[in-house]
C-alpha cells in the first residue's frame, strides 16, 4: 500500500504547487524569500566575514562611514565595517533565528492546542489558564527581561521568542481541534475501536495541519521582528551580526544624523522584504489549505 | 419470541440523562439475530440517543446493554474516551458527508477499521469485496478518490462498506436515508436488506419515516419522549397499530389513505418536562376527543404512568386504552 500512498501524496503535493502557482501574491513572495535565501547560503562566496571584524577593517585601511560610492557596494560604518558584508551575513541570523523561533513556537502552541481541546475537562481548563496567563504578560518587557537574565546569545533569543509567542497558536488550534472533535468521522473512528491518539493521528491532526502551517508562515515575519526588536534594544547576540543589530548600531552611532542612509536602509529594507515575503506566502498557503476559501475563486 | 436464542442486543431500562432533559427515560428492546428492528419516532423523541448508547459514544445514566447476553460496560462515570468499543456493533450515520474524513481516501476510510483492530489478511482484498459489496463496482476505481469527489449516495455506500469490513453481527443504521435524494434512497435500503439477506447481519434503523420501515423492518417500535410506547412486527403495526401515538403518525404517512387524518397538537414536550402519568396524555387523540373520559379511565391517563414495555414483548402498547386493566 505504501507505493499507493506515496502517490496520493504526490498528487496532494502537485495540486497544492499547481493552486499556489496561479496565486500572484505566493509567487511574488516565494521570489522574494528564494532570493534571500540565496543570499543567506551564498554569503561566504558574496561578502567577506572578516569584514565584519573592525580591527581587519582597519587594517584594510577602510574609510570611516564611507559612501557607497567611496567603498563597496554599501559603503561602510563608524568603525570602518563593510556595510554590504553586514547585510548579507546578517540575513543568516535574521533568517534562522525566524525559522528557529516558529519551529519552536508552532510546536508549543500546537502541542498544547491539540491536548487542551482533545482532552477537555480539567486538563483543558488549567492548560488554557496557564496560555492566558503568559498572553495577558506585556510581551516585549517579558522577553526583555528573558534575554537579559538569560545572556545574550542567539539560542537565548530564540528560545525567548518561542516562549513568549505560542500562546496565540495554542488558542488558534484549540479552537479547531475543538471544531474537529465534533465532526461524525471521529465518532465513526471511535465505533471502529479507535483510541485517542489514533483519532489525534489520522482525524485531529491532518484536518488541522493546514492550519498551523499557513500560522507557522505567519509566525516568521512576527518572529523576525521580534528578533529585529531585541537587537535593537541592545539584547541581541554581541558576537552575531543580524539586521537588528545593524540598525541599532546605526542609530546609537547617528547614521541618521549623519545621513549615512547607506547604513540603516538595507537592513531596514531586508526585514520589510523578508516579512512580505512570509506573509505573502502564509496568506497563499491559508487560502489553500481553507478548501472553502479556495474553491471560491 | 424466539424462547432458547439470546437476543444480539438487549437494552434493558435505559436511561440517558442531559442535566434535566430525560433524553432516554427508561428504554427496553431486543434485536434478534438476522432481524431488522426500525426504531421510528418524531424528532427528540431520544431514538438517535438510544443507539448513540449502544454504540458506545454516549454514557447511559443507568441501565444495562447486553451484547450477546454479557453487559457492555457503559458506566457514566467513565470517560467517553475510554470504553470499550466492541467491533460486532458498527454504526451508519445519517449524514455520510460528515462521517467520512475530506482528508482519507476511500482506501484508508475502509481499511481503517482493520487497521485499528490489527486484522490479519489480506487488507486490500478485503477493502475491494467491501466496496463492491457496499454496491461500487468496480472498486478499484473508488480506493484514491476522496469524499468529495463521489456522490451523496457513494458516500453512504463507503460508511456502509467500511461498517461491514468489520464484520458486524449489528449495524445500527441513524436515519441512514434522511439526507439522501428520494431516488438514492430505495437502492441504499435495497442494500442493507439484501446485507441482512445474505449475511446474517442484525439491523437497527432509527427512522422517522413509517415507509422506510414498511420497506426494509421485520419489526417495529416506536419511540416517545425517551420511552417505547408500542412495539411488534411490522405488518401488525402498520396495519393494526394500537397505541394512538402509532396511529397519529400512521395516518399522516401518504399511502394510508383509508385512514382519517390524525394531526398531533403541539410539539413533543421539552425532555426537561415530562409529563405526569401518561407521557402522551397533552397530545393523545383519545383523551381529547373526550374516549378515554366516555370509557373511565381519563384518570390514570393523567395520573398512572403506563410503565415500560417488557424488552421481549411480541406485540404490546404502552397505553390505558389498550390494556385498561
Amino acid at each position: 500500500m505504501t507505493s499507493l500512498a506515496m502517490q496520493r501524496r504526490k498528487a496532494t503535493a502537485i495540486r497544492v504547487w499547481t493552486q499556489f502557482r496561479s496565486s500572484r501574491q505566493g509567487m511574488i513572495g516565494l521570489a522574494v524569500l528564494a532570493l534571500f535565501v540565496l543570499l543567506a547560503l551564498a554569503a561566504p562566496l558574496l561578502a567577506d566575514a572578516r569584514e565584519l571584524n573592525p580591527v581587519f577593517a582597519r587594517s584594510q585601511g577602510n574609510p570611516q562611514w564611507g559612501t557607497p560610492g567611496d567603498f563597496g557596494p554599501l559603503g561602510t560604518d563608524h568603525i570602518r565595517r563593510s556595510v554590504w558584508a553586514q547585510f548579507v551575513w546578517g540575513s543568516r541570523v535574521s533568517l534562522f533565528v525566524g525559522l528557529a523561533a516558529t519551529v519552536l513556537t508552532i510546536f508549543i502552541g500546537s502541542v498544547i492546542g491539540i491536548v487542551s481541546g482533545f482532552v477537555g475537562g480539567k486538563t483543558d481548563g488549567v492548560l488554557m489558564r496557564i496560555t492566558e496567563w503568559f498572553l495577558v504578560i506585556p510581551f516585549l518587557p517579558l522577553a526583555i527581561v528573558l534575554a537579559s537574565v538569560l545572556g545574550r546569545s542567539v539560542w537565548n533569543i530564540i528560545f525567548v521568542i518561542g516562549i513568549t509567542s505560542w500562546p496565540s497558536t495554542a488558542r488558534l488550534v484549540r479552537a479547531q481541534v475543538l471544531t474537529v472533535k465534533q465532526r461524525l468521522f471521529v465518532d465513526r473512528a471511535r465505533s471502529l475501536g479507535a483510541n485517542g491518539s489514533h483519532i489525534v493521528l489520522h482525524h485531529i491532526l491532518p484536518n488541522v495541519s493546514g492550519l498551523i502551517l499557513a500560522n507557522a508562515t505567519l509566525a516568521v515575519p512576527i518572529s523576525i521582528l521580534t528578533e529585529t526588536t531585541l537587537a535593537f534594544l541592545g539584547l541581541g547576540d554581541p558576537s552575531s551580526a543580524s539586521w537588528g543589530k545593524t540598525l541599532e548600531e546605526a542609530f546609537v552611532n547617528g547614521a541618521i544624523v549623519r545621513n549615512a542612509w547607506w547604513y540603516f536602509l538595507p537592513a531596514g529594507i531586508g526585514i520589510l522584504a523578508v516579512v512580505l515575503a512570509f506573509t505573502l506566502i502564509g496568506r497563499t498557503l491559508e487560502e489553500i489549505a481553507n478548501p472553502r476559501l479556495s474553491r471560491q475563486r | 419470541m424466539h424462547p432458547g436464542v439470546t437476543p444480539l442486543v438487549e437494552v434493558e431500562d435505559l436511561h440517558v440523562h442531559f442535566g434535566r432533559a430525560r433524553a432516554v427515560d427508561g428504554a427496553s428492546l431486543q434485536v434478534m439475530p438476522g432481524e431488522v428492528l426500525a426504531l421510528v419516532g418524531e424528532s427528540g423523541s431520544g431514538k438517535t440517543t438510544l443507539i448513540r448508547a449502544i454504540q458506545g459514544l454516549q454514557a447511559p445514566t443507568s441501565g444495562t446493554i447486553r451484547l450477546e447476553g454479557t453487559p457492555l460496560e457503559r458506566s457514566s462515570r467513565r470517560a467517553i474516551q475510554t470504553i470499550f468499543h466492541d467491533p460486532a456493533v458498527q454504526m451508519v450515520f445519517q449524514d455520510p458527508t460528515g462521517a467520512l474524513n475530506p482528508r482519507q481516501t476511500i482506501y484508508e476510510i475502509v481499511a481503517e477499521g482493520l487497521r485499528i483492530g490489527k486484522r490479519s489478511g489480506d487488507e486490500k482484498q478485503r477493502v475491494l469485496d467491501a466496496l463492491s459489496r457496499a454496491g461500487l463496482r468496480p472498486p478499484e476505481r473508488f480506493l484514491q478518490l476522496y469524499p468529495h469527489e463521489i456522490s451523496g449516495g457513494q458516500r453512504q455506500r463507503v460508511v456502509i462498506a467500511g461498517a461491514m469490513v468489520m464484520e458486524p453481527r449489528l449495524l445500527l443504521a441513524d436515519e441512514p436515508v434522511a439526507s439522501l435524494d428520494a431516488s438514492i434512497r430505495g437502492e441504499i435500503l435495497g442494500l442493507m436488506r439484501r446485507l441482512v439477506d445474505e449475511t446474517g447481519l442484525a439491523i437497527l434503523a432509527v427512522t422517522h419515516d413509517l415507509g422506510l420501515a414498511w420497506n426494509i423492518a421485520d419489526r417495529v417500535a416506536v419511540m416517545y419522549l425517551g420511552r417505547i410506547v408500542e412495539t411488534g412486527p411490522t405488518e401488525a403495526i402498520l396495519s393494526d397499530p394500537q397505541h394512538p401515538y402509532t396511529r397519529a403518525l400512521l395516518s399522516v404517512v401518504p399511502e394510508t389513505r383509508e385512514m382519517e387524518q390524525q394531526i398531533l397538537t403541539g410539539e413533543i414536550p421539552d425532555a426537561t418536562r415530562v409529563p405526569p402519568g401518561c407521557r402522551f396524555h397533552p397530545r393523545c387523540p383519545v383523551v381529547q376527543s373526550g374516549e378515554a373520559e366516555r370509557r373511565g379511565f381519563l384518570t390514570r391517563c393523567h395520573t398512572e404512568d403506563p410503565g415500560i414495555l417488557r424488552a421481549d414483548a411480541i406485540q404490546a402498547a404502552a397505553c390505558w386504552a389498550v390494556a385498561p386493566d
